[in-house]
């Protein structure tokens, strides 16, 4: 060594033979784990890009509603015949509204209304739901009766699929569900420009229904909305303050280690045993109404729970010693000392556990469908005590359906909840940016 | 490998004045701890005089910093940890179970080995204390708290354009004269130092020096170091630790000359440690 220090120019040959210390097979062996790692997630992402593509694919439609516009005689012969809306209310709201509709659209496409055949034919373009929203329209303003309204009504749910171009029209029209003189009808309008396809509000409003056009998401997302509030309310506060305690407060005992064991163990429980509980515990025993998403948040809650004790207590344990030391060593009291350091320094990790708690409890079907939320809810839900759904039970409903237009609206659901938790994981990474500090 | 340069002994020497004639602060009898089932100190007694710096040394593992944790029950956080003998404040008991931890905390301040400020600005470092013992009756008496705390660990001159800037930002030694900063705000009686200077370069571990000799004068101080020159020349009395127990206590420029022990000389010749 000492002779090349002093000698650089020394001949090659006098300097000590390289030893093998097998860097060769060290390069291999990390080429070749860098290999399995791309692998790795090249199959991951196929599988994300095929499932986005399956999903978005079939979806996107579900966001666009065909709809007719119709210039309706809102006739006060046949809303009120015998003239007593202004004593009894009920007239309103049992009136004959689809024979309104039908009769505009038999004007517009001029088939006589004495063709009862046609006319038949022809009232299946339109949505049996024009009954409630001109009934709304009315019984909001009921002045508009006896003039002529421009409205766009939903078509039905066959004219839609045929519309969007998801029914194979070449098929010989007994062995599909559009006759060859609605595709006519169809068109015609299409080409009045009085046929089109809007955005489907529907979807985000409407609850539960027999007809795939007039049935939507609003009940689920209200359970959902509800649901999440509930968990979060109860989730964050019992789970934090346990963490604490556990982590901060209790001295280690074999009791804390039992306690500790059964929280992972909880975190590891099926989610349908949760429902099991609830089912037995809040419905059964407590006698909390069925399907409310008062009883499925509570249940949620018994879910995330074990999953926000184990971030928050991370979080904490992740406090360095020396903050602690060091606000003792002030003279703070250990309450203060939590509370004043050790909690905002935890705050980032506790956050993002807790929402990514909350996206896991939005994303849980099994437990919902035992305590009765998998019920056919028409209207929205006021209070959390209400029957209601949510959106993955929603989603769980429309996939038994066998009608093409849900099957877009399962996929369109799908898009909507993926979009919710997307949202609800970016938040957590914007939190997490926020609140980091180093020390 | 003699550490003692003539020039140090001089400074010692000059410096010092006997611990004769100052009263006893805070006093060990019998001290044990243990940490679970081994035990770290075996029965020291140590007087710490008051408004003097008493010096920790002994090789590595021998109990200083236990010791010293047992004076403001910093011992308490650790599990498992108990603590046996006598520990007096002002010739009160400390393990009393009439005695309030905190109150206790705020009577003896500690300063760490390693810079742990709270990862807050350079002001709220110094006031935490003042203000959650409620020192302060407003505002301005809050900032005059701590522009007097920080003047006092000079440190004022350096940060005062940048008081609301986070305190981890500082440099290692800056960093430490803050944590000396947030100590002193407290007015405490008493300040425990655990190698203070330990993760500082020569400059810092000179200016954090100058302080705690100037420190001396109001508060009274215990400081846990590794190097014989600083313990020569920041201390008037120098206690050695050995194995768990007190091996020799006595003025600063006594134990560097002539320490009665062998292993006191020993260790302060770099013969072991
Ligand atoms: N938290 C603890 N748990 C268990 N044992 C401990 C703990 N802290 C210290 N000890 C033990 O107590 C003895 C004394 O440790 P202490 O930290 O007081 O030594 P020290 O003199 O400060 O050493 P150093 O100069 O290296 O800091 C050591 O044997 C150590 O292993
Ligand atoms: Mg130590």
């Amino acid at each position: 060594m000492t002779d090349i220090a002093l000698n650089p120019a020394a001949p090659a040959s006098a300097r000590p033979a390289r030893r093998d210390i097998g860097l060769k097979r060290r390069y291999a062996a990390e080429r070749r784990f860098k290999l399995y790692g791309i692998t790795a997630i090249a199959i991951g992402l196929f599988f994300l890009v095929a499932l986005m593509y399956s999903v978005f694919s079939n979806g996107y439609t579900a966001f666009w509603q065909t709809e007719v516009n119709l210039a309706i005689n809102l006739d006060p012969k046949i809303i009120d015949p015998d003239n007593k809306r202004a004593t009894d209310p009920n007239v309103l709201l049992t009136a004959n509204y689809p024979i309104l509709a039908r009769n505009a659209l038999a004007e517009k496409l001029g088939v006589p209304t004495t063709n009862k055949p046609a006319m038949r034919e022809l009232g299946k373009l339109f949505s049996e739901g024009v009954r409630g929203q001109l009934r709304e329209l009315v019984v909001a303003n009921p002045s508009l009766i006896g003039t002529t309204q421009s409205v766009w009504v939903l078509t039905g749910a066959d004219i839609d699929s045929a519309f969007k171009g998801q029914i194979d029209l070449t098929v010989d029209q007994t062995r599909r569900k559009v006759s060859d003189q609605q595709v006519e009808w169809m068109n015609k309008l299409k080409g009045e420009g009085a046929m089109s396809q809007r955005f489907n509000t529907g979807l985000f409003t409407y609850g539960a229904s027999s007809r795939p056009e007039t049935s939507g998401l609003g009940v689920a997302l209200i359970g959902s909305l509800y649901m999440m509030l509930i968990v979060l309310c109860l989730s964050l506060p019992i789970g934090v303050a346990a963490s604490i305690y556990l982590e901060e407060y209790a001295k280690k005992s074999r009791l804390t280690d039992i306690i500790e064991v059964n929280i992972n163990n909880l975190a590891a429980v099926p989610s349908i045993v949760f429902g099991l509980l609830g089912l037995a515990v809040f419905i059964n025993f407590f006698h909390m109404p069925r399907s409310a998403s008062l009883v499925g948040g509570m249940v949620l809650t018994l879910m995330t729970l074990p999953t926000i004790i184990i971030a928050t207590r991370a979080a904490l344990r992740a406090v360095p010693p020396s903050i602690r030391a060091a606000a003792l060593g002030v003279g703070a009291s250990k309450t203060q000392m939590v509370f004043h350091h050790v909690l905002p320094l935890a705050a980032p990790g506790i956050l993002t556990g807790t929402i990514i708690g909350l996206a896991h409890a939005l994303g849980e079907t099994a437990p919902l469908l035992l305590i009765g939320m998998v019920a056919f809810v028409a209207n929205a839900p006021v209070t959390p005590l209400d029957p209601s759904t949510a959106l993955p039970v929603q989603i769980y409903m429309w996939a038994n359906e066998a009608e093409r237009a849900f099957v877009e609206r399962t996929s369109g659901a799908i898009i909507v909840l993926l979009i919710f938790l997307a949202v609800m994981n970016i938040t957590a990474i914007i939190l997490r940016r926020r609140f980091e500090r180093r020390w | 490998m003699n550490l003692m340069t003539e020039r140090n002994l001089e400074k010692a020497v000059n410096d010092k004045m006997s611990a004769q004639g100052n009263a006893i602060k805070m006093q060990g009898k019998d001290v044990t701890v243990h940490y679970g089932d081994k035990q770290a100190l075996f029965g020291v007694s140590l007087d710490v005089p008051e408004k003097m710096v008493t010096a920790l040394i002994g090789p590595s593992g021998c109990g200083k910093s236990t010791f010293l944790r047992s004076l403001n029950r910093m011992n308490d956080t650790i599990e498992g940890c108990k603590v046996g003998g006598l520990l007096t404040l002002d010739d009160e008991d400390i393990y009393n179970p009439k005695i309030d931890v905190v109150e206790l905390r705020a009577r003896v301040g500690m300063v760490f080995q390693k810079p742990n400020p709270f990862p807050k600005s350079i002001f709220e470092n110094v006031a935490y204390g003042p203000r959650i013992h409620g020192l302060a009756k407003n505002r301005q008496q809050l900032d005059e708290i701590v522009e007097k705390s920080l003047r006092r660990a000079s440190l004022f001159e350096e940060v005062k354009d940048r008081l609301h800037e986070a305190g981890t930002g500082l440099s290692g030694g800056q960093q430490q004269r803050l944590c000396i900063a947030r100590a002193i705000a407290v007015s405490p009686e008493v300040i425990l130092m655990d190698e203070p200077c330990s993760a500082l370069d020569p400059i810092a571990t000179a200016k954090v020096e100058e302080l705690i000799d100037e420190l001396r004068e109001n508060y009274t101080i215990v400081i846990v170091t590794h190097s014989m020159q600083q313990a020569a020349r920041v201390s008037q009395r120098t206690a050695m630790f050995h194995l768990g127990n007190l091996v020799e206590v006595g003025d600063t420029e006594m134990m560097f000359t002539s320490p009665t022990e062998k292993r006191t000389q020993d260790y302060i010749t770099g013969r072991f440690g």
